[in-house]
């Protein structure tokens, strides 16, 4: 904890995420190709999906991410909205588009793999409903945030938003308990043994580790993209103060707590 | 009170509130949220004939019957303690086979038969490579699809 409190503040958070930010590029890709390459090669077919049980080691990382990245994003805005640490907001909103994608992943690969085996491209069960409805939060999200001229009242409204939705996932990570589903109950994060063989489980823990991985770097990387935004941002307001010139700009720089943290 | 405390007390009560009152409409709106109903659950349904559901459960073994035609096809749908005679025609789903999981979407025909226009696979949350499989079976450790067929299912007086 008091690490993360130490790289809260902007300036010391952009010295370190440079140093991380080569090695988590280079491992997730390093990652991603073992486990794609051990899951679509090397793992057995399955007794009854043949080949196609291949697509599961996209598909359930993706959506693994897609769940793990919104409550990341909640835990954000809940630090955000009780403690107003400035990098919170922007670690929340740097987070969404990546988690959106991994939910358009999620979605795609399982209509793809839904097809041959169930006989059906979608269907309106519980658990492929409410992962729809994760992925229309994840846009309401970045839509809210972007709507507001005033960057911290986007914010603070997107937070909210992040915050209420946060109920969506356990209705999905239960929803195949709870209520007759087409799709099947899970297979690793269950009470008991997984019900998946060892040689299917362990590429599809690599490929999980490499999503995990490459979440993180795109997140890093979109943080310090936000970051240094905002400091050209205020360096150009200040500019402009400097020279003498009249006219304000729109959004007033003492308003924006990263910018000027940034600057420091 | 510190303003931190109160605002991470209104976003606890606030999410709490909230996270409470859908999960007292989940519930209540429990038995509407389901994709399919089992054949008993059929039976306390009073569901009349008609009407567009979708039922699901195991497909019985030793129940499909193929007929001359060569695209309908006849078998029993099971959940252990009733099960319904259904009939299709139409291309069936690679993963459809005896003692697996399948839902079918139709409607009751007045004589307590299910009319099926879809039938969708059902997998369970098993996975395992063929010779695995296999060893089960031989080593007498296989147990999908010995589920009790059940008491044929018979439409409720009520609403035939």
């Amino acid at each position: 904890m008091p690490m993360l409190t130490r790289l809260a503040n902007p300036a010391r958070f952009m010295r370190a995420s440079s140093t991380a930010l080569p090695w988590l590029g280079a491992l997730a890709t390093g990652v991603i190709a073992v486990g794609l390459v051990w899951g679509l090669v090397f793992a057995p077919p399955d007794y009854q999906q043949g080949e196609s049980v291949r697509i599961m080691f996209v598909h359930v990382p993706s959506a693994w991410m897609a769940m793990s990245a919104y409550l990341f994003i909640a835990v954000a805005s809940g630090v955000a909205l009780v403690w107003r640490h400035p990098l919170a907001d922007i670690a929340a909103q740097a987070a969404a588009p990546v988690g959106a994608g991994f939910t358009a992943v999620c979605l795609a690969s399982g209509s793809l793999w839904g097809r041959p085996m169930w006989g059906a491209w979608w269907v309106w069960d519980a658990r492929l409903t409410s992962v729809l409805v994760l992925f229309f939060l994840y846009l309401g999200y970045i839509a809210l945030v972007n709507a507001f001229d005033d960057r911290t009242r986007g914010a603070r409204a997107g937070s909210l938003l992040a915050l209420v939705g946060v109920v969506n996932l356990p209705i999905i990570k239960f929803s195949v308990d709870w209520w007759n589903t087409l799709h099947q109950p899970a297979s690793v994060l269950r009470l008991g043994a997984p019900t998946i063989a060892l040689s299917m489980l362990l590429p599809l823990l690599v490929m999980a580790l490499g999503f995990m991985l490459l979440f993180g770097w795109l997140v890093l990387l979109r943080m310090r993209a936000a970051l240094n935004e905002r400091k050209a941002h205020a360096l150009r307001l200040y500019g402009q103060l400097a020279a003498g010139e009249p006219r304000l700009p729109m959004a007033p720089p003492v308003a924006d707590v990263a910018a000027r943290a940034a600057l420091r | 009170m510190t303003r931190k405390q109160r605002r991470l007390l209104a976003v606890v009560a606030g999410l709490s509130l909230f996270g409470a009152s859908v999960a007292m409409v989940l519930a209540a709106f429990s038995s509407d949220l389901v994709f399919f109903y089992s054949p008993s659950g059929l039976i306390a349904r009073d569901i009349a004939p008609g009407h567009r559901i979708r039922i699901g459960g195991i497909v019985e073994r030793h129940t499909v019957v193929r007929e001359d035609d060569g695209k309908t096809v006849a078998f029993r749908i099971t959940d252990g303690k009733t099960n319904i005679a259904v009939t299709y025609t139409g291309i069936l789903p690679d993963l459809f086979r005896e003692g697996q999981g399948v839902v079918a979407e139709g409607e009751l025909l007045p004589d307590g038969i299910f009319a099926a226009s879809t039938i969708l696979a059902k997998h369970d949350a098993k996975y395992m490579p063929p010779e695995v499989a296999e060893e089960l079976k031989k080593t007498g450790h296989w147990t999908e699809g010995s589920v009790p067929a059940g008491r044929p299912y018979v439409m409720p007086a009520a609403v035939r």
